[in-house]
């Protein structure tokens, strides 16, 4: 078998279902291969769509996501869609061509150094260089992007190892010596961890991106109902605990609620379950929750004491460990008092905006696309403003239903991660929230969506600014708007000449007419709503403070 | 402080530049580095030595070098008890009559001379890097002309 077809055969055996990807040089033999091979190919616009797609069809549908690119160009072109994947622990398996390995170093056409390009962005990748190494290599492959602590993994494949030919043999099972996740919580930490819960009278459940990845939101639950303790959740945790739940804080950090910053400061016990303490939650770490012991349990052992001290580490998979923690807790104090005074900061900080002026609110849309979903749909987005915005006023109830760049922070994500997750999980209404920056930034798969009938709904806030940045200026750099200020094509016409739907929103009578009608055609739909252009995100902790040291512009 | 790390690793092309990627990415210095093939030749051992100005960031390195695939384990001497060892090859100045001088050096270190010349004469020595820094100064008296050195190999007890 040629090592192109052994590359497709060892796709199908891995369960893939789909390739996101774009043609070139040096994958010649694989599209030769493709071209009457069962797998969906799905034909990207850009390089870059490609990888986003696939990072939004795996955290959609919790399989690992493939993307497809030529070596040189494609393959750089990849590289930011990597980056995104590796920060949010996303497993995806990036395949890039390369040129001939006698050519390799040689400076020849549209050749990269890709693996050295991605070495440090990629949980680990591979350069094949025999044909015998290429099934047992994709086994790898997919084994270390899906298991621990979940990533990105590229293969790069010269030319004429697409084209050599050997036997295929599918590797039965794979061990790799060194590379043993550990997923069992050590007994000895879980039964001090029962004990420091059962001790504490102001715990709270800080619950990130870990508990969606291991499938742990349920037990996860469990425990927050049994202990009587608030969750809140991260923003790679939004949907690991329904935001409706009356334990639920919504989001900590830099633009989380009030009341989640106020119990995580303080509190007596944060219970972490698979997060991280980025400096976007902690604020200034130095101030960071005095008073609280911490019980931290996570997949990576580098994750822990990295940024805070930890009291209690549990390295392990998260949904194992609560199962396990949940039969050790005996007895459990009375939180009463503690949620009180959480109820008392939710009633005196709830999160609010001033709805009254004759520009239309992105709170107003969200709460509008809350009430006509309730919920029951998969909500992407781009980065910034809109992004903040989605994740405060929309409740997210479900894993898998958020789908957003948190550690990288990539706009351009947004849509073509929408029209991943559209196609992993096709009977869900998928919607991107974006802005009018970001969704010039790969607005060019738009073909790919109308092309595909991959019916996405893209509601673009347009404010004629790059809003968060803008936002930054104005509070930060005495309103000098350097370059934010953005001119947008018109959306509607620019929709229609790709062959879809465009509807543009000014009124607030129209909201969710509008909405109602996106969710009711049935082809990809642009619904620009143009909103009041100096809108914040509110409230916000400026960076470096403590997280408490919130700032409120409507109060 | 200085670190003695020492890591296990798959023997395999590009596992170099993923050790180092670690050190470079944080803005450290590898102070010295020594690399070669286990008794078992798809393993090999590197011996990393790395000035830390903060012990964190060392903790944190520690912890990514174990998470790199390739790394199979993962050991700080600093804190355990070892033997270390460098290998220095010096071109020193040296006729006939210095012959005692140097017999002298030699009776205190790990060492000899290993190529001759009328002028010069190429010794090699070992030792910990103490003794190696002694011994360089004693050597210095001599006319150093050239001198290469290993990295540091350790060993635990």
């Amino acid at each position: 078998m040629k090592g192109s077809q052994i590359l497709l055969e060892s796709l199908k055996r891995e369960g893939v279902e789909v390739i996101f990807g774009y043609p070139g040089g040096s994958v010649l033999p694989i599209f030769d291969a493709l071209y009457d091979f069962k797998i969906k190919f799905i034909l990207t616009r850009h390089e870059q769509g490609a990888a986003h797609a696939a990072d939004g069809y795996a955290r959609a549908t919790g399989k690992v996501g493939v993307c497809l690119a030529t070596s040189g160009p494609g393959a750089t072109n990849l590289v930011t869609g990597i980056a995104n994947a590796y920060m949010d622990s996303i497993p995806m398996v990036a395949i890039t061509g390369q040129v001939g390995t006698h050519l390799i170093g040689n400076d020849a056409f549209q050749e990269a150094d890709v693996t050295g390009i991605t070495r440090s962005i990629t949980k680990h990748n591979f350069l094949v260089k025999d044909v015998k190494d290429l099934a047992r290599t994709i086994a790898e492959a997919f084994y270390i992007a899906s298991s621990g602590r979940p990533g990105p993994v590229l293969i790069d494949i010269p030319v004429d190892v697409q084209r050599a030919e050997t036997d295929f043999i599918w590797p039965e099972s794979i061990n790799i010596r060194s590379y043993q996740p550990t997923y069992f919580g050590h007994p000895g930490q879980i039964k001090k961890a029962a004990k420091l819960i059962s001790q504490a009278k102001k715990p709270i459940i800080y619950a990130g991106g870990g508990v969606i990845t291991s499938g742990a939101n349920l037990v996860l639950r469990k425990l927050a109902e049994m202990i009587k303790a608030p969750v809140t959740t991260t923003f790679m945790g939004l949907g690991g605990f329904p935001g409706t739940h009356k334990l639920s804080l919504g989001m900590l950090g830099m633009h989380g609620t009030a009341y989640a910053n106020h119990a995580t400061m303080e509190a007596d016990l944060i219970i972490a379950v698979g997060a991280r303490f980025d400096d976007r939650v902690t604020g200034r770490l130095d101030h960071f929750a005095p008073y609280a012991k911490v019980i931290h349990i996570d997949i990576d052992p580098s994750s822990i004491s990295k940024n805070i001290r930890v009291d209690i580490p549990i390295v392990g998979d998260a949904k194992n460990i609560i199962g396990e923690l949940l039969k050790e807790i005996k007895n459990v104090s009375d939180t009463s008092l503690w949620l009180k005074t959480i109820d008392a900061w939710k009633r005196k900080h709830p999160l609010t905006y001033k709805g009254t002026g004759k520009l239309l609110k992105p709170q107003y849309i969200l709460e509008q696309l809350w009430d006509l979903t309730k919920g029951d749909a998969i909500i992407c987005t781009e980065v910034g403003q809109s992004q903040m915005w989605a994740c405060q006023w929309y409740n997210h109830l479900e894993p898998r239903s958020w789908i957003s760049s948190g550690g990288l922070g990539t706009m351009g994500f947004g849509f073509p991660a929408a029209m991943g997750a559209k196609i992993g999980v096709p009977g869900k209404e998928v919607f991107n929230i974006a802005g009018d920056g970001s969704i010039q930034m790969n607005i060019q798969e738009l073909a790919t969506c109308v092309a595909n009938k991959i019916n996405v709904k893209v509601l673009i806030f347009n404010n004629g600014f790059l809003g968060m940045v803008r936002q930054w200026q104005e509070l930060f750099y005495k309103k000098r708007y350097s370059y934010t200020p953005i001119t947008s094509p018109d959306f509607v016409k620019l929709a229609q000449s790709y062959g879809a739907v465009g509807i543009r929103v000014t009124k607030k009578n129209d909201v969710r007419k509008a909405l109602q009608k996106a969710i009711k055609t049935d082809k990809t739909v642009f619904v620009e709503f143009i909103i009041e252009p100096e809108e914040n995100v509110w409230p916000m902790v400026p960076a470096g403070q403590a997280i408490n040291n919130m700032i409120d512009g409507i109060a | 402080m200085k670190h003695t790390i020492s890591v296990l690793v798959e023997n395999k092309f590009g596992v170099l530049a993923r050790v180092a990627g670690l050190f470079s990415a944080r803005g450290y210095n590898i102070a010295s580095l020594a690399v070669s093939e286990t008794l078992d030749p798809t393993i090999s051992y590197m011996t990393i030595v790395v000035e830390a100005q903060d012990e964190k960031i060392l903790e944190q390195i520690n912890k990514q070098l174990n998470k790199l695939i390739d790394v199979i384990t993962v050991t700080d001497f600093t804190k355990k008890e070892h033997i270390d060892r460098e290998l220095i090859l010096a071109k020193i100045n040296y006729t006939q009559k210095d012959k005692e001088k140097l017999g002298l050096i030699f009776s205190k270190y790990v060492g000899k001379i290993i190529h001759l010349k009328d002028d010069f004469a190429i010794i090699e020595a070992v030792g910990d890097g103490e003794q190696i820094k002694s011994l360089l100064e004693e050597l210095s008296k001599f006319g150093v002309k050239e001198l290469v050195k290993t990295g540091k190999l350790a060993i635990s007890k």
